[in-house]
C-alpha cells in the first residue's frame, strides 16, 4: 500500500475527480446515472419474506410455546412489583443503594423514588422494572454460559465474536419485527429484545474475566489439590468475579435501554411507551417528565450494578450464618416491618394521589415561552446549518442556493466563482506540498456542489472504491466495492446515501467537537471535573431521552435528528481524547519541555500526533454510536435507512425492514474497515518516526 | 549424611512447540543433538534431559539465568505441566503414570507449593487464604481453623487472620502463600523464586525465617533462585541450569571450588570467598604458639569464626575428630588465604 500521494497517484485522483465531475454534469440527461435502475435490483425482500414465512411456518410453534414459558416469570415479577406497597419498595431499593455506594448513592436512590412517586409514574416505573428483573438474569446465564464456552473452546470464540458483533451492529429496530411475528405481541416482545441486546458484554467480559485470572493463582489452586470443578468455581471465577461483575452491569444497562427502545411497539403501561406516547402528541411536559424518571432510574441502576461489582471487602468480615448474610436479613427484616406498618396506615401502601404532583402543564407553557422568544436566534442557527452543510451535503449547493436560502439566485458566474476558489485552494495546499490536503479540498468542493444525491452511483462508487484502495490497499477496495454492490442490487443505495449523509455529518461535528472537548479536558482538570458527569449521564441514558429536549426546541425533522445523534456520539471522543492525551509518555513531555517548547507547541505537536491512535479510536466509536442512534432518530422524521427500519416494523413486512437493518450494519461494518485502515496508517506513522 | 531418596527425576525433557511428541520417536539420539535439532525446527526445549535427586530432608536448590528452565522443571516435578519425556519418582512411585485423582490425593496430602508472584486469592482472608487447600478437601470448620491456626503460628502472621491480600506487604504475602503450602503438612516442598519479588532486607529476613521452619520441620525441599547468595544460605546441593540443561550438581562449595565451566564460574566468581572458606583452608602449621588455643574442626565456615578469632588474638587450632594438630587459624593466616583466593580464579582455593 503506497503511502506518499506520489505523482502517478495524483494522476489517478485528477481522473477519479473528473470522470466524477463529468458522470454528474451528464446526470441530468441520463435518469439511469442518478437512479440505480430498480430493473436491475434483485428482489431481496421478497425472499427474505419467504423465507421467513418459512421460518415460520416452520418453528412458530417452537418460539409460540418459548414464549408463553417465558410469559410466567414477567408476568408473576409484574405482579410481585404491582403489588410490592411503595414504601416497601422504596426501603429495600435505598438499603441496596447504601450497600453499593454508601449515604450518596442511598440519597440518590430515595431522590430518584420520591421523585416517580411525585409524579404518579410508579406503576409505570415497576413494569419496566419487571422487564429488566426478568431480562437480566436470563441474559446474564446466557452470556455467562456463552463466555465459558468461549472461555475453554477458541473455535467457540471465532464463532462467537462475529455472532456478537451482529447482534450490536444490526439496529435493535430491525430484529424487533422477526421478534414480534415469531414470539407473538406483548411483553415477550420486549423481553427477548432485551435479552439479544444484553447478553454480548456478558460474554465479552466472562471471557475477559476468566482468562485474566493470572497463572500463579490457577497453579496455586491446583497444587491446593482442587479437582476441575473447584478449580473452576472456586478459583478462576471468584478470581474474575469483579470482571463478571462488570459485564452485569453492563448488561443490565444494555437491557435497560433495550427494553425502552422496545416499547415502541406498544401493549404495555411502561415508562417508555409513556414517553413515546406523549411525544408523538406533542405533550413535551409529560414526555419530558417521564423521560427524566427512564434517565433516573438508569442512573441508579448504573450505580448500584456497577457499585456492587466494584465493592472493596469488608475489613472483619463477620462470621457464621447470621454475619454472613446479615444484610440480606436486614433487608428482610425491614421489609417486613414496613409492610406491616402498610397495614396500619394504608397510605403507606398505595401513594395517595392527593400527594402526587403533575408539572406538565405548567412545564408546556414554560417550554412554548421559552421556545417562542428564543425562536429567532434558534431558526437562524438552524437554518444557517441546514442551508451551508446538511442541504448542500444532500442535494447540493447547486440546487440549494437560491433567493430564499441564501439570499440570491446562482448563476454560471457564482458556479465559476466556486470552482475557481476550490481551484486555489486545492492548488495552494499542493504547492505547499500537502497532496493529500489538495486532494481532501478537490472531493469535498465536489461534493458539496453536486451533493450526495447527485453524484450518480457510478461516479460515486468509483470515488469510494478509490478511496477505499488509497485507505487501506486491494483489501479495503474490494471490501468497499462489495458494500457498494450490495447496496444497488438490494436496492438501498439511495436510502444508503441518505443515511450516510445525516449520520456521516452527525459524527464529523461530533468528532470534531467531542476532540476538542477531550483535548480541553486533557489540559484542564476543573473542565475535566464538570465534564465527567455530564458525560456519565449522556453515556447511561437510554438512547431515547435524548430525543425529548431537541424535539421539544427544534421539532421534527433532520435537524433534530442530527443534533439528537451527535448529543449521542460526542462521549466517546472525549473519553478517547483525554484518555489518550493524558497518556502520553511523561518522559516524552519533559524532554520536549526541555527543549523549550510552548504550551501550545507542546500540545499540537506532541501530545496530540502521540495521543492520535486513540483519538481515531474516539472516531471509530462515535461512528458506531452514530450509526446505533440514527435508527432511533427515525423517530422524528428522517428519510433514510432508519425510516425505512420503522416502516417496516409498522407495516408488519419483515422483508423491508430487516434488508435496511442489514445495510446499515453494512455501513456500520465498512466505517469501521476504513477506520482500521486508518489506524494501521496512524500506527505505521508512529512506529516509523519512532 | 543423607537420607534415603524422596524424589527423584530422571531424563526429563519439555519441549514447547507445535509439535513436540515427534522428536522422541526414535531412541538414544544425543541430548544436545536433539535439542539443536528441536531448536532448528522451531520449537522451544525448555528442559532437556534433566535428572537429579532429592533426599529427605534435604533443601535442594536449583539455579540459574532467567530463561533456563528451573520454572519448567519445578512445574514437571509437581506435574503442572507434563513433561514430554522421562521420569519422576515420587517414594519411589512413578508420578507421571498417576491418574487425575490420584494426583490430586498427591497434592492435597504431599506436596506444598510457593509461587514467586504468591498466587493468593484476592477475595479471601489471610485465614480462608491458608484453610483453602483444606477446605477443597473437604475437612470440618473445626479442623480447618485448628490447623491454620498452626501455621499461622509458624509464619508469624499472628493478629492479621482476617486482612485481605491487597491489605499486606509483600513479605507478610508471600509468608501467606508459604504458610498455605505448609497447611497441607507436605512431605515434598516446591519454592519457585519465592522471595525474588522482595526487597533484599526482606528477603533476608524471610530466609531467616525459610531456615528457621526447616529446621522445625524438616521437608524435602526444591527451592528455585537465581541468587547465588541465597542458595549459598540454603542450599544443601544445588543443581545450575543453562538453556534447559543442568550444567553442574553439588554442594555449593563444590561449585565455587570447582565450576564445571565458565557459566558457573560467572555465578560463583561474585561470592566473596570467606562465605566459603573453612578452618582447614585458612591453617598454618605452628610449631611455637601458646598452648591451650581454642579448638575448632577443620570444616568449620571461617565466616562464623570470626568472633572466636576476635578474642584469641593469638589464634585458633585446628583439630581433627581423632584429636590431631593440623594447624592453626590466626587473623594473619587469615588475611594471607584470603589475599591469595580473593579475585583469582576460584579452583585455586581447593589446593591452597
Ligand atoms: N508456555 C510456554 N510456551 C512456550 N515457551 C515457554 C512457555 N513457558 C516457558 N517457555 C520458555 O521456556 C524457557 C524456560 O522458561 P522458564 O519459565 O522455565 O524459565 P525460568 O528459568 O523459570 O526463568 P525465570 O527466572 O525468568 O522465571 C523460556 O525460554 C521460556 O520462554
Ligand atoms: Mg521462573
Amino acid at each position: 500500500m503506497a503511502r506518499k500521494t506520489d505523482g502517478r497517484t495524483l494522476l489517478i485522483w485528477c481522473l477519479v475527480l473528473a470522470s466524477v465531475l463529468v458522470l454528474a454534469l451528464l446526470q441530468p440527461r441520463v435518469p439511469d446515472l442518478k437512479a440505480y435502475p430498480s430493473a436491475w435490483t434483485l428482489p431481496v425482500v421478497d425472499w427474505l419474506n419467504i423465507g421467513m414465512d418459512w421460518v415460520v411456518g416452520v418453528f412458530k410453534p417452537v418460539f409460540r410455546a418459548l414464549s408463553a414459558v417465558m410469559d410466567y416469570p414477567l408476568v408473576w415479577t409484574s405482579a410481585f412489583l404491582g403489588w410490592l406497597p411503595w414504601s416497601v419498595g422504596t426501603v429495600i431499593a435505598v438499603m441496596i443503594g447504601y450497600r453499593a455506594g454508601g449515604w450518596p448513592l442511598a440519597t440518590f436512590t430515595l431522590g430518584t423514588l420520591v421523585y416517580i412517586l411525585l409524579m404518579g409514574l410508579w406503576p409505570e416505573t415497576m413494569n419496566s422494572l419487571a422487564l429488566v428483573a426478568v431480562s437480566v438474569p436470563l441474559a446474564v446465564a446466557l452470556g455467562f454460559g456463552l463466555g465459558v464456552w468461549g472461555f475453554q473452546s477458541p473455535r467457540a470464540e471465532r464463532l462467537l465474536t462475529p455472532l456478537m458483533d451482529i447482534t450490536q451492529t444490526v439496529p435493535a429496530f430491525a430484529y424487533l419485527l422477526p421478534i414480534l411475528i415469531l414470539f407473538g405481541f406483548g411483553p415477550v416482545v420486549g423481553l427477548i429484545a432485551g435479552i439479544i441486546f444484553a447478553f454480548p458484554p456478558m460474554v465479552k467480559n466472562t471471557i475477559v474475566g476468566l482468562r485474566e485470572v493470572p497463572a500463579d493463582i490457577i497453579e496455586s489452586g491446583l497444587m491446593s489439590g482442587a479437582t476441575r470443578w473447584q478449580l473452576f468455581f472456586l478459583v478462576r471465577c471468584r478470581a474474575g468475579l469483579r470482571q463478571i461483575l462488570l459485564g452485569v452491569n453492563q448488561t443490565t444497562m444494555a437491557a435497560l435501554n433495550m427494553i425502552i427502545v422496545a416499547s415502541i411497539i406498544g401493549g404495555s403501561e411502561d415508562i417508555g411507551w409513556r414517553v413515546l406516547s406523549t411525544l408523538r402528541k406533542a405533550e413535551f411536559g409529560e414526555s419530558l417528565v417521564a423521560g427524566i424518571v427512564i434517565a433516573l432510574m438508569a442512573m441508579v441502576l448504573d450505580r448500584i450494578t456497577h457499585g456492587l461489582a466494584t465493592r472493596a471487602p469488608d475489613m472483619s468480615p463477620p462470621q457464621g450464618f447470621v454475619g454472613r448474610h446479615r444484610f440480606a436479613l436486614a433487608v428482610l427484616g425491614m421489609a417486613v416491618l414496613v409492610h406491616l406498618a402498610t397495614l396500619a396506615l394504608p397510605a403507606l401502601r398505595s401513594w395517595p394521589a392527593a400527594w402526587t404532583f403533575d408539572p406538565a402543564g405548567p412545564l408546556n407553557t414554560g417550554i412554548e415561552a421559552f421556545v417562542l422568544w428564543a425562536k429567532p436566534v434558534l431558526d437562524a442557527v438552524k437554518n444557517f446549518i441546514i442551508f451551508t452543510l446538511v442541504l448542500p451535503l444532500k442535494i447540493g449547493l447547486l440546487n440549494v442556493v437560491g433567493p430564499f436560502t441564501w439570499g440570491f439566485t446562482a448563476t454560471v458566474w457564482h458556479a465559476a466563482a466556486y470552482a475557481a476558489l476550490v481551484a486555489v485552494g486545492a492548488g495552494y495546499a499542493l504547492s505547499r506540498g500537502r497532496a493529500g490536503l489538495a486532494v481532501a479540498i478537490a472531493s469535498l468542493g465536489l461534493i458539496m456542489f453536486f451533493g450526495l444525491t447527485n453524484l450518480t452511483w457510478p461516479g460515486a462508487t468509483l470515488l469510494l472504491i478509490w478511496f477505499g484502495y488509497r485507505s487501506g490497499g486491494t483489501r479495503l477496495a474490494l471490501w468497499t466495492a462489495a458494500a457498494v454492490a450490495f447496496m444497488l442490487l438490494t436496492g438501498s443505495y439511495e436510502k444508503a446515501v441518505l443515511s450516510v449523509q445525516l449520520c456521516g455529518l452527525a459524527v464529523l461535528a461530533s468528532f470534531l467537537i467531542g476532540t476538542g472537548l477531550g483535548i480541553a479536558a486533557a489540559e484542564s482538570d476543573g473542565f475535566s471535573r464538570i465534564l465527567r458527569p455530564i458525560n456519565d449521564t449522556l453515556q447511561t441514558m437510554p438512547v431515547f431521552v435524548l430525543l425529548i429536549p431537541v424535539i421539544m426546541i427544534f421539532k421534527i425533522g433532520e435537524f433534530s435528528a442530527l443534533l439528537a445523534i451527535i448529543a449521542y456520539a460526542v462521549v466517546a471522543p472525549i473519553r478517547y481524547a483525554e484518555y489518550g492525551l493524558r497518556n502520553v509518555p511523561k518522559d516524552v513531555i519533559e524532554a520536549a519541555t526541555s527543549m523549550g517548547a510552548t504550551r501550545s507547541q507542546l500540545l499540537w505537536r506532541v501530545k496530540v500526533p502521540l495521543a492520535m491512535p486513540n483519538i481515531m479510536l474516539g472516531l471509530n466509536q462515535a461512528i458506531m454510536f452514530g450509526i446505533s442512534m440514527l435508527v432511533i432518530t427515525a423517530l422524528v422524521g428522517t428519510d433514510e435507512l432508519g425510516q425505512v427500519i420503522y416502516i417496516g416494523l409498522s407495516k408488519g413486512n419483515f422483508g423491508i425492514g430487516f434488508l435496511a437493518g442489514i445495510a446499515m450494519a453494512v455501513i456500520a461494518l465498512l466505517a469501521d474497515q476504513f477506520c482500521r485502515a486508518w489506524q494501521r496508517r496512524i500506527d505505521a506513522k508512529l512506529e516509523g518516526a519512532a | 549424611m543423607p537420607g534415603p531418596v524422596k524424589l527423584s527425576c530422571r531424563h526429563l525433557w519439555k519441549v514447547y512447540g507445535p509439535d513436540p511428541a515427534r522428536f522422541f520417536a526414535r531412541e538414544g539420539a544425543a541430548p544436545d543433538a536433539l535439542a539443536a535439532e528441536m531448536r532448528a525446527a522451531g520449537h522451544i526445549p525448555a528442559a532437556i534431559d534433566v535428572g537429579f535427586d532429592v533426599h529427605v530432608g534435604e533443601t535442594f536448590v536449583i539455579m540459574g539465568l532467567s530463561g533456563s528452565g528451573k520454572s519448567t522443571v519445578i512445574r514437571c516435578l509437581s506435574r503442572l505441566i507434563e513433561p514430554e519425556a522421562g521420569q519422576v519418582l515420587l517414594d519411589g512411585q512413578d508420578l507421571l503414570a498417576k491418574s487425575d485423582r490420584d494426583l490430586i490425593e498427591i497434592r492435597r496430602h504431599k506436596m506444598g507449593m510457593v509461587f514467586q508472584n504468591f498466587g493468593l486469592l484476592p477475595h479471601l482472608t489471610v485465614i480462608e487464604n491458608i484453610s483453602f487447600p483444606l477446605r477443597l478437601q473437604g475437612l470440618s470448620a473445626a479442623e480447618q481453623r485448628d490447623r491454620a491456626a498452626h501455621v499461622i503460628d509458624l509464619v508469624g502472621l499472628k493478629g492479621r487472620e482476617q486482612s485481605y491480600p491487597g491489605q499486606l506487604s509483600g513479605g507478610q504475602q508471600q509468608r501467606v502463600g508459604i504458610a498455605r503450602s505448609l497447611a497441607v503438612e507436605p512431605e515434598l516442598w516446591f519454592l519457585d523464586e519465592p522471595f525474588s519479588a522482595l526487597d533484599p532486607l526482606i528477603r533476608r529476613q524471610m530466609q531467616d525465617e525459610f531456615l528457621r521452619i526447616q529446621r522445625v520441620l524438616k521437608k524435602s525441599i526444591v527451592f528455585i533462585t537465581h541468587d547465588f547468595l541465597e542458595a549459598l544460605r540454603i542450599a544443601d546441593r544445588m543443581a545450575i541450569m543453562r538453556d534447559g540443561r543442568v550444567v553442574q550438581i553439588g554442594t555449593p562449595e563444590e561449585l565455587i571450588l570447582n565450576p564445571a565451566d565458565d557459566y558457573v564460574a560467572q555465578f560463583t566468581g561474585e561470592v566473596p570467598r570467606i562465605k566459603i572458606l573453612r578452618a582447614h583452608q585458612c591453617a598454618v602449621f605452628m610449631a611455637n604458639r601458646p598452648d591451650n588455643l581454642p579448638r575448632i574442626a577443620p570444616e568449620d565456615r571461617i565466616e562464623g569464626l570470626m568472633s572466636k578469632l576476635a578474642a584469641s588474638s593469638a589464634g585458633l587450632d585446628v583439630v581433627d575428630s581423632g584429636g590431631a594438630y593440623l594447624g592453626t587459624v590466626t587473623a594473619a593466616s587469615l588475611v594471607g588465604t584470603l589475599g591469595r583466593v580473593e579475585g583469582t580464579s576460584p579452583s585455586r582455593v581447593a589446593h591452597g
